[in-house]
Formats: structure tokens, sequence, C-alpha cells
């Protein structure tokens, strides 16, 4: 569309610059005395010229990079363009006048038209070689643009789908344990691990879900998670009815929650509580999960881990921001917010 | 013969309990969920053989392996883990890989009752750096286990066999070299500055000239430690002076 805008505006730009001149050299040549039939036709003839040499310039500097080489080429064949648009002109203008004085005028202003259309032809040539550049350039950008997009989606994907292998491989090992005693159980897990990983498998990258549907399959991860754990891991999850329709980017939050589960249950002993509060904030999603970890041996950096620094990337692709995840450290409680706009 | 079972998700255990039925010349003697609970039942039990999982609370496999002077015959169970794979591959009895069927199961065991090498996961716990190890250092103080994250370790010195831990609350002993450390932890941190010492350079306050071409390090502590020639060079270098 733009590309046409364009072709529209320079074939107008260009024919009123013909009808500017042809008007000027009517002008000119009527105040000199030459009748006005000839002064006419002397003007189409001249302007045919100049739009026959204009054009082929115009198509020779489309391939020519500027360099110093290459301005001798467009002033020699300028030059070349000129001469055999003079040698036209004056072919066609005898032919269609028979005015004395007019050829005889005709004859001796042979030189100024020769520089006449040859300096028109050099300033085709330099327009049309910007133009022409312009034009490169453009593509150039928006093709820049495109590489751009792709990558953020390559990326976005990757991020996706870093399912913990850990995890897959430790669920198998429970199922395979309760095909023995609970064959039931063992059933009852392969549903949910299958219905989880349906669930990672489906969603794009930069899809947004509601906090309902983002919820509902954490929570398969964390029944999963409980088998595998039993008493020790305990889960509190909280949102209001009202907050269940905002939006978030898919399963952003499992990981987050996988990172809270791998403290928790690694750094501490005994009993692990890990929750999750749904809030808002000027209109904002707010997430908070806390999970319990020990300040004495966890390193400072303890938390910044992959499963967070993901999170955080994902929401810079996604949202242009740097500052939606943040974590905070209260005695032995480590909390993690993140925050979602409401677009 | 005793066997223990050291695994945090019951029921991973419960599978090797499971498996361990068809071998009655062995017993279960005890099951733990963690690394502490496994150091103590083996001192107290001298199990012949133990079923170990890597990533366990606090601390991990390799990590309670250390603190246990004469390790029983190992058979590793974990989920994942390159790493732990190439490392052991050679020196433990066998290792399982999380799902593993009866079969697979069976061969493991019956390589331990063919070999039956009493300590064959001594010279592991010497010479493997566990995992995530660069962070933190596990050691035994009497009856205490203490994870030691780096950053409040001063200085390690060298003292026999063991090598003596400086830390604010004093010092701690592990058997283990010079070198280990030296190779394990991260080199922009830990610096060799003599045969004996390895310090950390977040301690350093100043380098004293001491008689003739010999220096010394003075640390925040205040202990003052020896610098050899080649540990002033090195310490020049990471420092950039």
């Amino acid at each position: 569309m733009n590309l046409y805008k364009q072709k529209y505006a320079l074939v107008i730009v260009t024919t009123c610059w013909w009808i500017f001149w042809a008007a000027v050299q009517v002008l000119v040549m009527v105040q000199y005395g030459i009748p006005l039939r000839e002064s006419l036709i002397d003007s189409v003839a001249t302007g045919a010229v100049l739009a026959f040499a204009g054009f082929d310039i115009t198509v020779m500097v489309k391939y020519y990079r500027p360099s110093a080489k290459n301005a001798f080429y467009v002033v020699v064949a300028s030059v070349v363009l000129a001469a055999l648009g003079c040698a036209l002109l004056n072919w066609i203008l005898k032919q269609l006048s028979s005015d004395a004085d007019y050829l005889t005028t005709l004859k001796s202003t042979m030189l100024i038209r020769f520089v006449f259309i040859w300096l028109m032809t050099l300033i085709l040539g330099i327009q049309g070689k910007v133009w022409w550049f312009i034009k490169e350039q453009s593509q150039g950008e928006q093709r820049v643009k495109e590489t751009k997009r792709l990558m953020r989606e390559a990326e976005l994907s990757n991020l996706r789908q870093q399912l913990q292998p850990h995890f897959l491989f430790n669920s198998l090992n429970s199922i395979s344990a309760l095909t023995i005693a609970q064959p039931e159980q063992a059933r009852k897990m392969i549903e949910q691990l299958s219905d989880f990983l349906r669930g990672t498998v489906r969603k794009d990258g930069n899809q947004l879900v509601s906090l309902r549907e983002e919820l509902h399959h954490l929570q398969l991860y964390l029944d999963i998670e409980k088998v595998r754990f039993g008493h020790r891991l305990i889960t509190k999850i909280s949102a209001d009815e009202s907050l269940l329709d905002m939006k978030l980017p898919s399963l952003l939050l499992q990981p987050v929650l996988e990172n809270a589960i791998k403290f928790g249950l690694y750094d501490t002993i005994g009993e692990v509580v890990i929750s999750l509060d749904a809030k808002t904030d000027q209109n904002d999603l707010l997430i908070e999960i806390k999970n319990p970890f020990d300040p004495e041996t966890a390193a400072p950096k303890s938390g910044t881990g992959f499963g967070l620094s993901s999170v955080q990337r994902r929401l810079a692709l996604i949202f242009y921001r740097n500052d939606l995840l943040s974590t905070i450290q209260k005695e032995n409680i480590f909390i993690t917010l993140i925050k979602v706009p409401q677009r | 013969m005793k066997v223990i079972i050291i695994d945090d998700e019951p029921l991973a255990r419960g599978i090797v309990k499971e498996f361990l039925k068809d071998f009655s010349q062995v017993d279960v003697i005890a099951e733990c969920g963690d690394g502490f609970e496994g150091v103590k039942a083996i001192a107290e039990n001298h199990p012949d053989l133990i079923f170990l999982d890597i990533q366990m609370p606090k601390i991990n496999g390799f990590e309670m392996l250390e603190l246990i002077d004469n390790p029983p015959p190992v058979i590793f169970t974990t989920a994942f883990d390159e790493y732990a794979i190439k490392a052991f591959e050679t020196h433990a009895i066998d290792y399982l890989l999380k799902p593993f069927g009866r079969e697979r199961f069976d061969k493991a065991m019956n390589k331990w009752l063919s070999q039956k090498k009493p300590n064959a996961s001594a010279a592991l716990a010497e010479e493997i750096s566990p995992p995530e190890s660069q962070n933190r250092v596990v050691v035994k103080k009497g009856q205490n286990i203490v994870v030691l994250p780096v950053q409040r370790i001063h200085y390690f010195e060298a003292f026999d066999d063991y090598v003596k831990i400086h830390t604010t609350e004093g010092f701690y002993l592990k058997k283990k070299t010079m070198s280990y450390f030296e190779k394990t932890l991260d080199a922009s941190q830990f610096v060799r500055v003599h045969r004996s010492y390895l310090m950390n350079l977040q301690e350093l306050t100043r380098i004293e000239p001491m008689e003739k071409d010999n220096h010394v390090v003075l640390l925040k502590s205040g202990t003052r430690i020896p610098l050899s020639q080649t540990g002033y060079a090195k310490l020049k270098g990471v420092l950039g002076i």
C-alpha cells in the first residue's frame, strides 16, 4: 500500500515538473517572437526527449551503488543520453515545422538545448538514485523488524518449554511405585500427569489465559508433587472469585511455584508450606508466592535461579517492562511478587 | 545383610523396598528421608549396602557420603543428573535411573552380591565433587552437621590428612586435600596463596612485606597468613596489580 502511494506521488510530481518546464519554455520562446504553434510543438518534443532520457537514466542508476566510479558513469551516461536526445529532437522538430525563422533559431539554440537536457538528465539520475536508496533502506528496516519479531517468538517458546526432566522422571517413578500397592492411585496419577503435560504443550508463549485456567493447571502440578512428597508438602492457594477472569501469560506461574517448592523442600527439613495469593494493585494482577528457606545456608544469590530469571525474561518480552518480578526475603520466608498488567 | 534406603520421596523408598523382597538374605534396617538421618542411621547400624538418592533436603547424597568416615557400598538412585552419572560410573556399585524396573534393579543387586567390595565408595567420596558444591561446604562438628556457605569461610589450612576450614565461629576439620578445594571452589574467589593456605579474597585487607622478599596477607579477622613466592604472584595477578 505504501509503495503504491509512493509510485503515485512520483508520477504526479514528475508530470507537474514536466508541465512546469514546458510552460516556461513556451513563454520564453513566444517572447522571442517564435509562433505559438512552433513553441508548443518544441516544448512537447523537448519534454518527450527529456522523459525518454530521464527514464533511461533512472533505470540505469537502480543497479549502481553510490561510489566515485559509478558517479563518473552517471555523468558519462547523461552526456550520451543528452546528445542522443538532442539529435532526436532536432530530427523531430525539422519534420514538423517549415517556418524558416524557427529553424534558424533551432540551429543556433542547439548548444543551449544540449546543456539543458544534459543537466535535467543528470538531476533525474541523482534523484532516481536517492529514491531507490530510500526504498531499499526501508525494505531493509522491514526485514530487520521481521527478524526481531521471529527471534522474540522463538525465545518465548523456548522459555516456556523448560519443563524440568527431574519432575517428569520422579513422577514416573512414583507411579511405578504406586502400581504395586495402589493401582487405582497410580491410574489417577497418570491421568493428572497427562492432563498437566497436555496443558503445557498446548499453549503458545504469547497467549494470555485467565487466572482461573492458570490456577487449574497449577493445581494439577501441585497434586502430583503432593503424591511425590507426601505429608511434607502443604499448599495454600487463595484468589478472590472476582480476580479469576483477569489475564496472565499462560504457564507463567508454574516455574515460580516449582522454584518455591524446590527451595522449600530442599532447603529445609520437615513440613513445608507453600502459599500463593492473588490480589489486585491499581487494576494490575498481583501474585504473591511464599516459601520457607534457610537464610543461614542459602547463598545470597539464591532465588535468582533459572526458574525466576526465565519468568522475568518472559514478562519483559511480553510487556516490555523489567520491573514486574521482584523478590523479598523476610526472615526465613522467601516471597516472589509478580505483577501482571491488564491490557 | 543390612540395607538402608535414603530418599526423600516415600514412594521412591517404597519401590526399592518392594524389589528387595526378592532377596531373602537382605534386611531393610532403616529408611531415611534426608541426609542427616542417613548419617545417623549409617553410624548406628553399619549397613552392608545403601540405596542413595542425590537430590535431597539440605545436603545432597554426595555431601552425605563425605560426612561418613568409612562409607558403605552405594547404589545410587536418581532421576536425572548427567554430571552425577558421569562421575560415579566408575566408583559406585551401580546407579539406577528413575524410574527403573525390576530387571534393572536385580542386575544392580547381583553386581553388588558378586563383587562386594566393602569400601568401593571410599574412593568415590574423595574424588568426586558433588554437584552444586561450589557454593557450600558440608562439615561435621561433633554430632552436628553444618552446611557452610562459602562466603562464611575465611581460609583453608592444610592439617595433616585434613583441611582446617576457618570461619568467624572457629574452624572445622574435613578429610579432604587442599587441591580438592582449590579445584572445586570458584577460582576468582578462593586463591591458593601458599602450599598450605587457600584464602577467600573477600577477607583480604592488605598485603604486608616481611623480612627480605617475603609477604604476608592480613585478613579482616586480624589473622596473618604467609604468602609463598608463587602465591604472591598469583594474588597480584588476580587482583590486577
